[in-house]
């Protein structure tokens, strides 16, 4: 490595680091202000790229047609997320938690389908920004002139937020509402603009980032992923609320990323590290030790704990004969379903999926439910899972019975690392760690390619022969799925179950009466760690193969809708969402090109109008129907 | 010798000195009273005795052991019991299932995966839900008990584990006038039953003076008073704390 190319490197950092922390300070304002983490920021980010796309091809031929273009790309970005903060957000501002992350992450769907309607399925390459289309030579390299103007960009837009939240009234009001936002509503602010004005702001920031990108790289539907995890990260990193937080960490996050590209390949002890294949694991690793370190981020504080509200659980019961007789019929059909192989040709296969699901989702239930731990990286477990499996069969030629046992292993080896971090944050935080951690996992599969396949996958993992045809293939699954169902509820009403319910309903208590809660989480990550890892060892022998994006943000976003589709305070609910939603995904999406839209729209309606789930809605109705008619009955004895 | 020695324990918060050479014995048997004005320290002591806050200096022993630097979690194992101002129990759990918690715990069984958990101490959580009088709310979720019970639920699930040491932070707060005085008759039976040791934070001074044997009195981070009823009545340092020297009403 050469003192020059270093030195272009760490430029190509600080370029970096601008449009970083552009996305970020959005982010950090609005979780600042409105306390939610918001997913939908790297969308809007994305719809900066795509808006900034077609006004400078439009209007962008002279210097200042351009410049015009980008700040009304920007606009157009800002008043887009004003009109989703009235129309949505306001909603759910005060909904759990759990809720305001799946809402945002809706409109993350239902944005990407909108994308992909108005501007098609290629990527766009857009014209270069006009008079700084040159280069620059910094000892003896060429550097763009446009990315030197990145470079100021950056530290500039600091500047501007600067002077206006310190030295306007809005600015002050913005702080203030940072720090206690009850006060401020007290003080007779109108607190609803507020919000809506400062999601704007954010909202324009996250456009202006992405429309000052459109000279650089081409639009494409997946910049709104690849943003938001980098985002996460930075205002994780800098303290969530704190924008000269943002800078430093973007300033951080980009450095270390173009050291690693930098680096090149290092030599340590004979073995070859691939840096500068390993930025997005050195950027997760970050968050993971400033997460584990120093929770509140460089220049965050303290945040109040995080609203726990599972207390009005009601408690497990075991079920009453007629369900247990429900249940036995239900499998009985299960088990009569390959006689009807020639009337329901399909039913096997899509069968075999929804019990893969079934397994998934009871796994996640288990530590987002009784466990009060919402996991947003489950994806890291089945992952570890399916590759466990798929690279023992394919490298290490071990026969498939002892990959799927084998396979799994893996996962927990994961959850164990993984839980020991996750189980030391709550809230938003450890959704947030466990989202990182589930990125590396990510990362390094679709990075390692010599172990992995890389983007490519693994492929050609088969079943052993004995259990080649559908028919055996679909009794292996129905029988993993039914032992891991019964052994999950086995444990959730053992003492272990009684713990780990305990220790969600009262960490207080429960520290007060010798439970080790930390200890009791972590265990609890490594059962669902386990269940989720053999989900994923299935899933590869039913589907021959594996590959990244089966274990990417989309399972673990899958599992949760799962799980609330069906209701996260019943033990059946998560096994009822399961089915009917990969039931729907399987007939939805073979009718329509925009699937995620309409899986946007459910996430919406469940958030919006169902937050029980579908068994929780019903047993709700249940009981309602039960004591309405029973007061009919007293009363009409009564008036007898 | 006595069951608690605090001895000379100081606490400060940045330049506040919340606690200060602070030192006071409690025997077995004695249903102790620690009163004291807002803002007195009283909470600082309790949560350094039962391992929230660790003291600056100083040092507090059970029977001989060091409590200073152990966790709270420890110091339940030595044989210290807790009740908190604002009640904590497990909401989603039946009353019976919250005892049973607390015996699985005592027994280190939490981490038992298969057998279920309501075959395990059925009968003697009911005889300590007996003892407070809950035994038929047993089956009910604790998350849909009224206050009162709830505090009685504590109760039995802090005695559970058969404590030398009760600490008990206002223990009457948010409870009817009757209930009140129901609850401290049943700890006091607990004191003389089992000649065990129980430190009370409380507000309400006819509950304190009718049933502590001993009480003492904080006030800006010290002990100024130690007695009996009689003698805390008549203390002139308590009345100035609570009532003030009077002085500021005098004619300049």
């Amino acid at each position: 490595m050469t003192l020059s190319g270093l030195l272009v490197q760490l430029l190509n950092g600080l370029v970096d680091a601008s449009s970083l922390f552009l996305v970020a300070s959005g982010l950090s304002l609005i979780f600042g202000v409105t306390r939610i983490m918001n997913f939908a920021h790297g969308s809007f980010y994305m719809l900066g790229v795509y808006v900034a796309y077609t006004f400078v091809s439009h209007m962008g031929e002279s210097v200042g047609g351009f410049w015009v273009a980008i700040i009304l790309s920007s606009l157009v970005v800002a008043l887009l997320g004003a009109l989703i903060e009235i129309v949505i957000l306001r909603r759910v501002y005060r909904a759990p938690e759990l809720f305001q992350l799946l809402a945002t992450f809706s409109l993350v769907l239902i944005l990407q389908d909108l994308a992909l309607f108005i501007w098609g399925p290629e990527d766009l390459f857009g014209p270069r920004a006009p008079g700084l289309t040159g280069s620059i030579e910094i000892l003896g390299r060429n550097f763009p002139q446009y990315n030197l103007v990145m470079i100021v960009i950056g530290p500039a837009v600091l500047g501007i937020l600067w002077l206006l939240l310190n030295k306007t009234r809005w600015g002050v009001l913005i702080r203030a509402a940072t720090q206690d936002r009850e006060m401020v509503s007290t003080l007779g602010v109108n607190q609803a603009w507020l919000f809506t004005s400062v999601f704007a702001l954010g909202c324009f920031l996250a456009g202006l980032g992405g429309a000052l990108q459109e000279p650089r790289i081409p639009a494409n539907l997946a910049l709104d992923l690849e943003s938001i995890g980098t985002a996460f990260v930075v205002v994780v990193v800098g303290g969530m609320g704190s924008i000269p937080g943002a800078f430093l960490a973007a300033l951080l996050i980009a450095e270390v990323k173009a050291l690693c590209i930098a680096l090149g390949t290092l030599h340590i002890f004979g073995i070859d590290f691939p840096m500068s294949k390993m930025t997005l694991v050195a950027e997760f690793l970050i968050m993971a030790i400033i997460l584990v370190i120093r929770p509140w981020g460089l220049l965050g504080k303290p945040q109040a704990a995080a609203r726990n509200d599972h207390s009005a659980e009601p408690p497990l019961r075991p079920s009453l004969p007629i369900f247990k007789w429900c249940t036995a019929a239900l499998v009985l059909a299960l088990l009569l379903v390959p006689v009807f192989e020639e009337t329901f040709p399909y039913a096997q296969i899509i069968l075999v999926e929804i019990f893969i699901a079934v397994l998934f989702a009871a796994s996640l239930h288990f530590v987002m439910g009784p466990g009060g731990m919402h996991s947003f990286g489950h994806a890291a477990y089945f992952g570890l899972g399916a590759y466990g499996a798929a690279i023992l069969v394919v490298t290490w030629k071990l026969p498939m019975e002892l990959a799927l046992v084998a396979g799994p292993l893996l996962a927990v080896l994961g959850a164990l690392v993984f839980g020991w971090f996750s189980v030391r944050l709550s809230g938003v935080y450890l959704a947030m760690l466990t989202f990182a951690f589930a990125q590396i996992v990510w990362s390094i599969v679709y990075q390692w390619d010599d172990v992995t396949g890389g983007s490519n996958g693994i492929f050609g993992v088969w079943p052993s022969d004995w259990l080649s045809s559908t028919t055996a293939l679909y009794y292996l699954t129905l029988s993993i799925m039914l032992a891991g169902i019964l052994i999950l509820r086995r444990i959730l009403f053992a003492p272990f179950g009684l713990a780990i319910r305990a220790a969600r309903d009262s960490d207080l208590r429960a520290d007060a009466i010798g439970v080790d809660v930390k200890r009791v989480q972590w265990v609890a990550f490594v059962v669902a760690g386990l269940f989720g890892g053999i989900a994923g060892a299935i899933y590869v022998f039913s589907k021959g193969g594996i590959s990244p994006e089966a274990i990417g943000v989309g399972r673990s976003i899958d599992g949760l809708v799962m799980v609330l589709l069906g209701g996260v305070q019943t033990l059946f609910g998560p096994i009822v969402g399961a089915s009917i939603f990969t039931w729907l995904h399987d007939s939805v999406a073979r009718e329509t090109d925009y699937w995620k839209a309409v899986l946007g729209m459910i996430i919406l309606l469940i958030v919006l109008l169902f937050p029980a789930g579908i068994v929780g809605t019903l047993s709700h109705l249940w009981h309602w129907v039960k004591h309405h008619i029973l007061l009919q009955t007293k009363k009409e004895e009564a008036s007898k | 010798m006595s069951l608690l020695t605090i001895d000379n324990i100081n606490k400060a918060f940045g330049g506040v000195k919340a606690i200060n050479n602070v030192s006071f014995e409690l025997p077995r048997g004695q249903l102790l009273a620690l009163l004291g004005p807002n803002g007195a320290g009283k909470s600082t002591c309790f949560n350094m005795l039962n391992g929230q806050l660790k003291p600056d200096s100083g040092s507090i022993k059970l029977e001989g052991v060091e409590l200073v630097g152990r966790h709270p979690r420890q110091i339940w194992n030595e044989g210290v019991g807790r009740t908190f101002q604002i009640s904590a129990t497990f909401g989603s759990l039946t009353v019976l299932e919250n005892l049973q918690m607390v015996l699985l715990s005592r027994d280190k069984k939490l981490f038992r995966l298969w057998t279920p958990a309501a075959s395990y101490y059925k009968k003697e959580a009911l005889v300590l839900l007996d003892q407070v009088g809950m035994a038929d709310q047993a089956d009910r979720a604790c998350s849909v008990l009224a206050y009162g019970d709830v505090k009685r639920v504590e109760l039995a699930m802090a005695l559970a584990h058969d404590p030398k040491l009760l600490l008990m932070d206002e223990p009457t707060a948010g409870m009817a006038p009757k209930e009140r005085n129901q609850l401290v008759m049943l700890v006091k039976k607990m004191v003389i039953d089992r000649n065990l040791s129980v430190l009370f934070t409380e507000h309400s001074m006819d509950v304190v003076f009718e049933h502590a044997d001993r009480m003492i009195v904080f006030a800006r981070g010290e002990l100024i008073a130690d007695g009996s009823a009689d003698d805390i009545r008549n203390d002139p340092k308590v009345r100035e704390v609570y009532f003030g020297s009077g002085k500021s009403f005098e004619a300049a």
